[in-house]
């Protein structure tokens, strides 16, 4: 068979467009968990808060309550699947053993990060974009900046889809990838100004929200549609981009590590 | 023979290990210090007793395993520098089901082909004609996980083959499958050896590795014991087991000077002769003592002969 040297560059395009091509046709194979869910807890939650406890909220800093939430909710969906995609399909791989598909093949493990990455954020934008259209049977959205709602979106997705597989790359069972879900990134999440600004609240909590990095993802989008933020939109973006930075590097390094995946 | 010309050129080392060293955390050292050199185009066996680091090795050449010490070069790309090119040459067919159950044995197989860099339209063409040959065509739209374990087998063969590795190491692969389904992929591995792949196979029925591999590796304890062809390593061997079926029964073994003769049962006489003795003489012998044969066979594979003297040899030369 062919003794000609490969191009590398050739397999790492290839290689990069295979992951996430294979990671999309996952999310539209099981579209019962992936996208009908977000819509569901979506839709209850315009119902709830939108229109029935909104209705007696009132104006928050000049638009009405469900038009106050609902960047928040859509980031809130954004945020939770990018991160659960990658955690669950990365898991997955390691648990059925079909990651050794990836680490036998010659795809270095930067682009192997980049391809799970690419993968939650496709899920991300998908289920935001599935919430934004049950938005809008609710009410209209102001849109202040497509530029800053398009990259805060993306940022935050990126920034999770690689939190979520550092928690794959070290979890060992089921039980450790949704640890961090459910007492980490939900409460993160709730905490995170989706319902509420950050201003009606004591000083203390104040300060302690400012610790709390969903808070800055959460208004830079919100900023992006009503042109409001608890937060200094630049912090906002210097923490985002960082985190992002941060966490790619720790996955590659991981890998090359061979932490959870080499023995 | 495969590679049996190739003595006459210049020949590239498909695989070479030096001195290869792995100790897992729990300090329990896989592998002591291997050296193996693989020529293109042999067909390779690694035989040894389960634990012997066989598995390790080839974890190791593939980057399942990070090495503790030692030099790996795979078509002279060394896989510590040149991991990348290293990698493109090989294709693995592993011990454990490594895919995902969920997906269709087309995905699997074009994903897997992605991973290497071959464009769409080659991978579709590839993926027919090794479904064909390996007569899985009819299960390209099936999940994989409905497939029989002799169909995931050869499913895993088509996918380690989908870039047409130079080297395709293959870890126990008839393991659990049916005889005719074994001696089809027999027939499907030495096809592609004599195309000109490379072959490394592991095996426990050491009658495969004697039927298919020009040489062989025996490993035990992370240690090579043997290594060399196939024709020289049986060379070694010298005495045989013969089993022969008596139309009568007898009560005792014959008295035959020079030979080792045991009943098995009374109507089954095993009998041990060297190289230099021959059959005839043994027939002759049989005859004058009344005793009329049916019909003979080896008792057990040479190479499994081999292997277990090798084995226990050095068992009892190493303390544990």
């Amino acid at each position: 068979m062919s003794a000609v040297q490969p191009s590398l560059t050739r397999i790492n395009v290839v290689g990069f467009k295979t992951i996430v091509a294979r990671e999309f046709s996952r999310i539209l194979r099981i579209w019962a968990q992936t996208l009908v869910p977000p819509a569901i807890t979506a839709l209850l939650y315009f119902i709830i808060f939108g229109s029935l406890i909104g209705r007696r909220v009132g104006d928050m800093s000049g638009y009405t309550y469900i038009q106050y939430i609902a960047p928040g909710l859509i980031m809130m969906s954004v945020i939770t699947h990018s991160y659960g995609n990658v955690v669950s399909s990365f898991f997955g791989a390691k648990f059925g053993k079909h990651i050794e598909e990836l680490l036998v093949s010659p795809l270095p493990n930067w682009l192997i990060v980049l391809g799970y990455a690419a993968g939650g954020v496709v899920r991300g934008v998908v289920v935001g974009a599935v919430v934004t259209l049950i938005t809008l049977l609710f009410t209209k959205l102001h849109i202040s900046s497509v530029a800053v709602v398009l990259s805060a979106v993306l940022l935050s997705s990126i920034v999770f889809s690689l939190a979520g597989m550092v928690n794959a790359i070290f979890a060992k069972n089921f039980d450790q990838i949704s640890f961090i879900p459910t007492f980490v990134l939900t409460p993160l999440t709730y905490l995170g100004g989706v319902f509420y600004s950050v201003n009606m609240l004591p000083p203390w909590a104040q300060g302690l929200s400012h610790a709390n990095p969903i808070l800055y993802m959460v208004n830079a989008f919100r900023f992006g549609f009503l042109g409001l933020s608890d937060v200094n939109v630049g912090v906002a973006y210097a923490i985002m981009g960082g985190a992002a930075v941060v966490l790619y590097v720790s996955c590659v390094l991981l890998l090359n590590r061979g932490t959870g995946t080499r023995e | 023979m495969p590679g049996s010309s190739a003595a006459l050129r210049d020949i590239m080392k498909a695989l070479t290990l030096k001195q290869l060293v792995k100790t897992y955390k729990n300090g329990v050292q896989a592998l002591k210090g291997i050296d193996l050199e693989v020529e293109e185009g042999n067909f390779y066996a690694l035989l040894g007793p389960n634990g012997a680091g066989k598995t390790t090795a080839i974890g190791i050449v593939t980057s399942l395993v990070n090495k503790t010490s030692g030099e790996v070069r795979v078509f002279d790309y060394n896989i510590d520098t040149q991991l990348a090119l290293a990698k493109s040459c090989i294709g693995l067919v592993p011990q454990e089901l490594n895919f995902n159950q969920f997906e269709t044995v087309s995905t699997i197989l074009l994903n897997q082909a992605g991973f290497y860099g071959i464009p769409r339209p080659v991978a579709r063409a590839r993926l027919e004609k090794f479904l064909n040959t390996l007569q899985l065509w009819d299960k390209r739209n099936a999940i994989a996980r409905s497939l029989s374990g002799g169909m995931k087998r050869r499913m895993m063969i088509a996918r380690a083959l989908m870039h047409e590795p130079r080297l395709l190491i293959l870890d126990e692969p008839t393991a659990g499958v049916d005889i005719e389904v074994r001696r089809s992929m027999w027939s499907f591995m030495r096809d592609i050896n004599l195309a000109g792949t490379t072959i490394i196979l592991t095996t426990h029925y050491l009658e495969e590795a004697e039927n298919l591999c020009s040489h062989v590796a025996i490993i035990d304890k992370g240690r090579i014991i043997e290594n060399d062809r196939m024709s020289r390593v049986l060379r070694k061997l010298q005495t045989e087991v013969f089993i022969l079926n008596l139309r009568n029964p007898i009560a005792a073994a014959p008295s035959m000077p020079g030979y080792e003769v045991k009943l098995a049962d009374d109507h089954t006489l095993e009998i041990e002769m060297s190289k230099e003795q021959n059959l005839n003489d043994v027939f002759s012998r049989l005859s004058s003592a009344g005793i009329e044969v049916l019909s003979m066979r080896n008792k057990s594979n040479r190479l499994e002969e081999l292997f277990m003297r090798l084995v226990e040899q050095k068992t009892a030369a190493v303390p544990a």
